[in-house]
């Protein structure tokens, strides 16, 4: 398999400038779809990338720095920054050096940063830039961009043939099937997985794993008891800062709502951008970090095939901190339209919300960490909305797919190329084309 | 923490569907002098729960007002905005809502017959009485309307088809029952199984919804002009609640093409060598009788199912989970997918902790096998997976349906023969629901209109889709189709259609507030 990686760059922009690089942005974008990238636009093609999943640019700027006024310990203000965003197939460091040295037009964009240098090394410039997301999600580990492509037209091609098989016995409707698309169909081998990245990811799963079995296995007598004191003080800290922080209104601005949703339901996956600003404090940072450490973590070795969770709606979304840790933003791609993704979350992994974004100011109110929060429903579909930026430029490299598609197209190709099935195997095959 | 239940204040259509009176008639009216126009709703004696509760009514009458009408009688910005956005933008306030209603295409609102710009209704007038007696009604109402400074935008009157829509189908089979004794706690591990029973917060405002919280209510300040005649906002010191006891009703007129439905259905069913009739009845996932589909395991006590209504109602689509004796696309899973909080139903705290991280594909409870057309029975994916958790939570997205018919009652032969005039024919549809986001809007989207419900792709909901491609070029090379149909089974070569065409036209729609009665009261005194 080819492993998936990103690269996330943040660059400041001086606030006046963000309305010019907006407007450079959006020249981007295909016209009356605002914010859907144009794919083989003259400043970043994406689409001349075979191995790019998602991409997006996105103006960072912050509308929620007011509610820092209970917190008076924070700035009064932070910087706005340009981020840069792609999910692609093998090594992300390459692609972004590639980009660097190919695209002119990436140099035209963050020309507008503020402490550009046109005489720098601009892949050195950009590499300084880059931020690594404190937690990364990625739908199917493995599934490359090529493969997703080849997959939707090896089913679209199988299911314009089933109509005309004669036959209804199932090895001769196999049979059938698999000589009526095999001239036309390309599926590349799956290429094998590069053995470095195998061991560095084997190192990764195992060294937590390593690591609290020996503290419970060689000293137990230190580790249980504490671990358990650590626990309940944590649980008490929780609990008195969850009874005592301040309850920031969400309100509702049906303007910022509309503007939002002109950038939403082009295709049928959505981009979805929020930022905002953490609660003040050690201890909030400290058990975000740890949250999203273990969110990382289950996300490259366990939630690998299909869903995160319960949400099977996701491709790829990232959790990143910026600015020492005051502020944090998400980024997601998502199938279906914005409410649904909202219900859809709320109802199968309120606490996974909670989890990840109760340590933001204005969070609804949680009860131990997990619970509530999320599910006082209005305000928590208040909050996101209001904490919701437009995504500039948004770029999905297999338009018209949900990853329910994917993932069905990638079990036809493989009864596609299995050497032989049993007949209810060949029903249930065919029942999925 | 309980709240009564105040039957005077509420507006009996949430109770009740008026079905002894089997006429009805919508007046649909835009407000030209405000002053006139409230004196005259201040005069509207609109039936309450309380009033059907203790003797039946003869003749109803029930109120409901749309944003545009609450600005139009003069109340003032700041009320209006703290009700629901949805609400207040309206059913064709944006072109993203429009798309996501599938109001695109023929069905896009500047083709309505009324609903959208200078035909967008102010006030809905719904009158309910004996057939005979509604002509005299009806001309009585509007009459007196005119005088008051009101014009009348649309009268749409109903026609009685006897329990049966225009296409020849039994309607209205399934309904959620409403929590009115508020003995059901929601969020307990009961909802790890399907109910039918739904919480009264789910369709009045001011009631305890399935998240435990009572709906979001518009308020007015304590102050404001005529506040007294509301109640008190609980927990909102000197404020005034103007929805508590109201409902958001939602109202579209639905074109049936009935010759052309049951033209293709003959077309498609000789061409795949089904039968006309069983062929309709997957589309609609019920038989034209009502009865569920065969196969599908009935008697099934669930809550909010009515004992006597078991052998209709009593089933799930667990049971059924790759749409064998219903399809997935089928018009009734659609509406109502029968799905529980939890995929695979009731289980232990490891198996519940497993599922709700999706760590597990477990076995799923009771894959019944069928006796459907496949040789063997062992085409039931034995495993759960993502795809089959595609569904969001019933209890979550449930309406309170009021429709009536309007036009000509033909049956299948008269559809069929070609010298046999369009009947004119469809559905007016009413529902009530306390969060049209969240409900109306979400079924209608995520559900009904969606080419990728519970993890299918290229179909609609067979009856009601618009069947317009998405996503089109330039975001995608080419058009995606979305007029698709499969029935799952043996054969596979012969279940699926293509090139459904649209048999259902919207032709005018709006968001309507159903106020209860005291707030009725106050928008007619401000």
């Amino acid at each position: 398999m080819i492993p998936q990686d990103r690269f996330v760059i943040v660059a400041e922009v001086p606030k006046d400038r963000v309305g010019p690089l907006r407007a450079l942005l959006a020249t981007i974008t295909l016209p009356g779809h605002p914010g859907a990238a144009d794919p083989m636009n003259a400043l970043l093609p994406f689409g001349a990338f075979d191995t790019i999943h998602f991409g997006r640019f996105v103006v960072l700027e912050d509308n929620t720095l007011g509610d820092r006024a209970v917190y008076p310990q924070l700035p009064k203000d932070e910087p706005t920054y340009l981020c840069f965003m792609v999910d692609c197939d093998g090594d992300a460091t390459a692609l972004l050096s590639r980009m660097a040295r190919e695209c002119k037009g990436l140099r035209q964009i963050f020309a507008f940063c503020a402490d550009y240098d046109a005489s720098a090394d601009f892949e050195d410039w950009l590499k300084k830039r880059r931020v690594k997301p404190a937690a990364s999600y990625v739908n199917w580990a493995g599934r490359s961009v090529l493969q997703a492509r080849e997959e939707a037209q090896l089913r679209e091609l199988l299911r314009d043939a089933l109509p005309k098989v004669s036959s209804s016995a199932p090895q001769q409707m196999l049979a059938e099937l698999r000589a009526a698309v095999w001239e036309r169909v390309k599926l590349t081998p799956i290429p094998p997985t590069p053995s470095d990245w195998r061991l560095r990811n084997l190192a990764h799963f195992v060294l937590p794993i390593v690591v609290a079995a020996v503290c419970l296995i060689f000293f137990p007598l230190v580790t249980i008891p504490l671990l358990v004191i650590a626990l309940i003080a944590v649980a008490i800290e929780l609990r008195r800062r969850e009874l005592s922080d301040a309850i920031v209104a969400n309100g509702y601005d049906p303007e910022w709502v509309a503007k939002l949703r002109l950038g939403e339901d082009h295709d049928v996956t959505n981009q979805y951008t929020a930022m905002g600003s953490i609660k003040p404090g050690k201890f909030r940072l400290g058990l975000e970090l740890v949250i999203l450490a273990v969110i990382d973590w289950a996300a490259r070795h366990v939630l690998t095939r299909g869903g995160l969770g319960r949400i099977g709606t996701i491709h790829f979304a990232h959790w990143t901190l910026i600015d020492e840790g005051r502020r944090a933003f998400f980024c997601s791609n998502y199938d279906g339209f914005h409410e649904a993704y909202m219900d859809d979350f709320i109802n199968k992994a309120a606490f996974g919300l909670n989890l990840s974004f109760s340590s933001a100011i204005a969070y609804p109110q949680t009860d131990w960490l997990i619970k509530k929060g999320a599910w006082r429903e209005m305000d928590f579909k208040r909050f996101q909305r209001r904490h919701q930026i437009p995504t500039d430029v948004w770029y999905k490299a297999y338009p018209g797919l949900t990853a329910h598609d994917l993932a069905r197209n990638l079990r036809i190709r493989n009864g596609f190329e299995k050497a032989a099935m049993d007949d209810d195997e060949i029903r249930r095959w065919i029942a999925e084309i | 923490m309980r709240l009564d239940v105040e039957a005077a204040d509420i507006q009996a259509l949430a109770r009740t569907a008026f079905g002894t009176l089997k006429g009805a008639t919508y007046l649909m009216f835009r407000v030209e002098n405000p002053e006139a126009a409230r004196r005259w709703l201040a005069a509207l004696k609109p039936t309450s729960v309380a009033d059907i509760s203790s003797t039946g009514v003869m003749e109803a009458t029930q109120v409901a007002i749309t944003a545009a009408g609450l600005k139009a009688l003069g109340v003032e910005r700041v009320a209006i905005d703290r009700f629901s956005p949805e609400f207040v933008e309206g059913m064709t306030g944006s072109a993203n809502r429009s798309l996501r209603l599938g109001d695109v295409g023929s069905n896009s609102p500047q083709c309505w017959e009324w609903g959208a710009g200078e035909r967008e209704p102010h006030v809905l007038l719904m009158l309910f009485a004996a057939p005979e007696r509604v002509p005299a009604l009806e001309a009585e109402t509007r009459a007196a309307a005119e005088r008051s400074g009101l014009e009348a935008v649309a009268t749409l009157g109903t026609n009685d088809m006897g329990g049966v829509e225009p296409f020849g189908f039994v309607d209205g089979v399934s309904q959620p029952a409403f929590d009115w004794d508020r003995a059901r706690t929601p969020g307990t591990k009961a909802d790890r199984s399907y109910t039918n029973l739904i919480a009264l917060g789910e369709i009045l405002l001011g009631y305890y919804n399935e998240y435990g919280f009572p709906a979001d209510s518009p308020t007015v300040a304590g102050h404001a002009r005529n506040a007294y005649l509301l109640p008190p906002a609980r927990g909102q010191p000197d404020t005034r609640d103007l929805g508590r006891n109201g409902s958001y009703l939602v109202f579209r007129q639905l074109a049936q093409d009935v010759r052309g439905f049951w033209r293709w259905t003959h077309d498609e069913a000789a061409r795949t060598g089904t039968d006309l009739r069983s062929l309709a009845e997957t589309m609609v996932g019920r038989r034209m009788d009502g009865g569920p589909l065969v196969d599908l395991q009935t008697g099934l006590a669930i809550p909010g199912v009515d004992p006597s209504d078991r052998d209709v109602n009593g089933f799930l689509f667990d049971a059924d989970p790759n749409g064998l004796s219903c399809p997935l696309g089928a018009h009734i899973r659609r509406a109502n997918p029968r799905t529980a909080d939890a995929p695979a139903g009731e289980d232990g705290p490891i198996d519940h902790l497993l599922v709700m991280l999706g760590l597990t594909t477990r076995r799923l409870r009771n894959p019944t096998s069928s006796t459907l057309p496949w040789e063997k029975n062992t085409t039931v994916w034995p495993y759960l997976r993502h795809e089959d958790d595609a569904v969001a939570s019933s209890r979550f997205h449930r309406i309170l349906r009021r429709g009536r018919e309007y036009g000509e009652r033909i049956d299948v032969s008269e559809a069929l023969d070609p010298a046999r005039p369009d009947p004119k024919a469809g559905l007016h549809f009413l529902c009530l629901n306390a969060n049209i986001g969240r409900q109306f809007e979400f079924v209608q989207g995520a559900w009904i209109a969606s080419a990728k419900f519970a993890g299918l792709t290229g179909e609609q909901d067979p009856l009601i889709g618009n069947r317009q491609p998405f996503p089109i070029p330039p975001i995608s090379r080419t058009p995606q189709r979305t007029d698709g149909f499969t029935r799952p089974g043996a054969e596979p070569q012969r279940r699926r259609s293509a090139g459904v065409p649209q048999f259902v036209t919207v032709k005018g729609g709006a968001y309507f507030f159903m106020p209860g009665l005291r707030a009725l009261k106050w928008i007619a005194s401000v």
